[in-house]
């Protein structure tokens, strides 16, 4: 957006219709992410078309379709919407509140910490049980105890990483190598765990690794929706505040904003959000670091736009993401961790080499 | 400093370019092991341009946030146009000052109007207003960077940036500004604009201006007011006829002559003095 306006215009009206350009473009993303979820609830294996779709919605539709498309395609699809939200916004508030381009629940290792405690709370503490078929590796009975765990987890890899990146003024690739340390720390752990369970099985390992969406059902659905839209509303309010942060601390500071309290409470309401999705669905890579850099390219880095922008991005990016995992080689679904890690990693080489030229 | 020198309450006066916008009552600043500030006194009114002078580690840097209330001075009182800075609400005490701090980020991916927009943060509740962006404009028609305002910030000169941070720091509309080293990494032309830039505020608005810095010469050019600083103590305050040859050498460690250019007067360095740093008036 470098193009010269005209001399003559105000700039108040210049920078209004930048604005509005930038607000068009986050309005039609949540819209293509909405039209996308409509398109990937007619695909699957079986064929149904978007009038039985909306007649199961509305409830008019013969008993099997209703059933494929309320009990199975349907929380597949919200999940993917409110996962990929989450996951995104985590990723761009945490870039923001630890002044690291490479921060994100997966970079820092605190997605591992959230997956090893709902491990935890489903091995030792009976919230649920490890199974032994592919399709239902992990079964979880109580979710509130596992989204307790889950956040402990994630709540003592929060403090590990706020503690050094306060303490020793840490260099941002410093940071995430501490990260990555600390993620292979936990998933150690969580095999270990699973070697606990009555029932040990591959297939339950890697449900922790490769995070699938297929598994969350209605109640674990509502009890994400209620820690994600809380957060996102959160963040969303401190916008303003997140972007004075951006200008450094001692800029936010003489702008009226608590940054010493605003980092801690931000990574922890940050982290609690990684961890539902995490202990529901599984460790689901990259989403958090593609999304906002996508849009930082996008929409630049004004969190009035930013934040929004990336929620849609990571909703439509995940959503996008598993419908290619269930579609490709279907009837076989891969998890779509997998595929986000594909999906993610070029582009964001790809992005870091393109800015590298700016 | 006739005026309101014995009245460090303010209450219940008129805002007047005769009263003092900020007063500084024995402040003192100590980290565990080192008093980086002691028992610091002076006074600035309404319109006023003053420096802050001392070599590296005097203590300039310390001084400036221990009066935007970044950090808490451990004794001493900080009045902001008559009332104690710590007892004001962060958000009133951002619509009072404004900062421009030495090292700041520049690698966000923000047009120059939406980070000048930013200086509107302590007046905004939920979205910038038709007010809050007619501010943003006129203080970029002021600074000269009416052109750039689409431009994104990562892809302006040092000085252009330096100009924007300013930009923000003005557009809070503050009744104070705070500055850390200015027009250091600036090339000569910018240093000049910056000062002139910063004068012409203080003369149209009543802006009163603190900022530390290390270019003597700038400083006598461009400033009403000096306060030199030297571990931590002011040395001297007042106007420019404290910074003398012998100030000048206290406070640096360095020998210099003071001469009269076309009625300006310069500040040269002779040669190294014996007492303390040599190469204090580095950078």
């Amino acid at each position: 957006m470098t193009v010269k306006e005209g001399e003559a215009a105000s700039l108040v009206d210049a920078y209004r219709a930048l604005a509005r350009r930038k607000a068009l473009l986050v309005a039609s993303l949540s819209l293509g992410a909405l039209a996308l979820a409509a398109v990937a609830l007619t695909l699957g294996s079986a064929g149904l078309s978007l009038a039985d779709v909306l007649r199961a919605v509305t409830g008019r539709a013969e008993d099997t379709v209703y059933r494929i498309v309320l009990h199975i395609r349907l929380p597949r699809v919200t999940a993917a919407l409110l996962a990929g939200t989450g996951l995104a916004v985590v990723g761009c508030v945490m870039q923001n509140l630890l002044v690291n381009p490479l921060a994100s629940d997966y970079t820092l290792g605190i997605s591992q910490g959230a997956a090893f405690g709902a491990a935890v709370a489903i091995v030792f503490l009976g919230a649920g049980s490890t199974q032994s078929t592919t399709l239902d590796a992990v079964w979880v009975r109580n979710p509130y105890l596992v989204t307790l765990f889950a956040f402990l987890g994630a709540i003592l890899t929060t403090l590990v990483v706020l503690g050094m990146a306060g303490l020793r003024r840490m260099a941002p690739e410093a940071l995430v190598l501490a990260g990555i340390a600390m993620g292979a720390l936990f998933s150690a752990g969580t095999v270990i765990v699973q070697y606990f369970a009555n029932d040990v099985q591959v297939a339950s390992v890697v449900f922790w690794t490769f995070g699938d969406l297929g598994r969350a059902t209605w109640k674990e659905l509502a009890v994400m929706a209620l820690v994600i839209f809380p957060v996102t509303a959160f963040f969303i309010l401190k916008r303003w505040d997140l972007n004075a942060l951006a200008a450094g601390d001692e800029t936010a500071k003489s702008l009226g904003v608590r940054a010493e309290r605003l980092r801690p409470v931000g990574m922890l309401l940050a982290s609690l959000a990684a961890a539902v999705s995490v202990a529901f669905l599984g460790i689901i890579a990259f989403v958090g670091l593609v999304a906002p850099h996508m849009m930082r390219r996008i929409v630049g880095s004004d969190y009035r736009y930013l934040l929004p922008g990336s929620a849609a991005a990571g909703a439509l990016l995940l959503l996008a993401s598993d419908t290619v995992g269930r579609t490709m080689m279907a009837p076989v679904v891969l998890p779509v961790g997998a595929i986000t890690s594909f999906l993610g990693a070029p582009l964001f080489v790809y992005l870091l080499l393109r800015g590298r030229g700016r | 400093m006739p005026v309101a020198e014995s009245t460090l309450t303010g209450e219940g006066l008129e805002i007047t370019w005769e009263r003092n916008a900020l007063e500084l009552e024995a402040v003192s600043f100590s980290y565990p092991s080192w008093d980086v500030l002691r028992g610091v006194t002076f006074r600035l009114r309404y319109g006023e341009v003053c420096s802050v002078l001392g070599n590296n580690g005097a203590g300039k840097t310390t001084l400036l946030k221990c009066i935007l209330g970044i950090l808490k001075p451990s004794d001493g009182v900080v009045l902001v146009e008559g009332d104690c800075a710590l007892s004001l609400r962060p958000t009133e005490r951002a619509r009072r000052m404004g900062y421009v701090p030495q090292r700041h980020d520049g690698h966000h991916r923000l047009t120059v109007f939406e980070a000048v927009l930013l200086g509107r943060k302590p007046y905004v509740n939920w979205s910038a207003g038709r007010r809050d962006l007619e501010v943003v404009e006129s203080v970029l028609g002021r600074l000269g960077l009416s052109h750039l305002s689409l431009r994104y910030t990562d892809e302006l000169s040092g000085g252009e940036l330096q100009k924007v941070i300013i930009a923000r720091a003005l557009a809070q509309e503050p009744r104070i500004i705070l500055l850390d080293e200015p027009t250091n990494n600036l090339d000569l032309r910018n240093q000049v604009e910056m000062m002139d830039i910063l004068r012409s505020e203080a003369r149209r608005s009543g802006l009163c201006v603190l900022s530390a810095i290390h270019d003597i010469n700038l400083a006598l050019r461009y400033s009403d007011k000096f306060v030199i600083l030297k571990d931590g103590r002011v040395q001297r305050w007042g106007g420019p006829e404290v910074v003398t040859e012998e100030a000048v050498e206290e406070a640096y460690g360095v020998r210099v002559k003071m001469v009269d250019l076309d009625g300006v007067r310069c500040c040269l360095p002779v040669a190294p003095g014996t007492s303390g740093n040599p190469g204090g008036k580095s950078q």
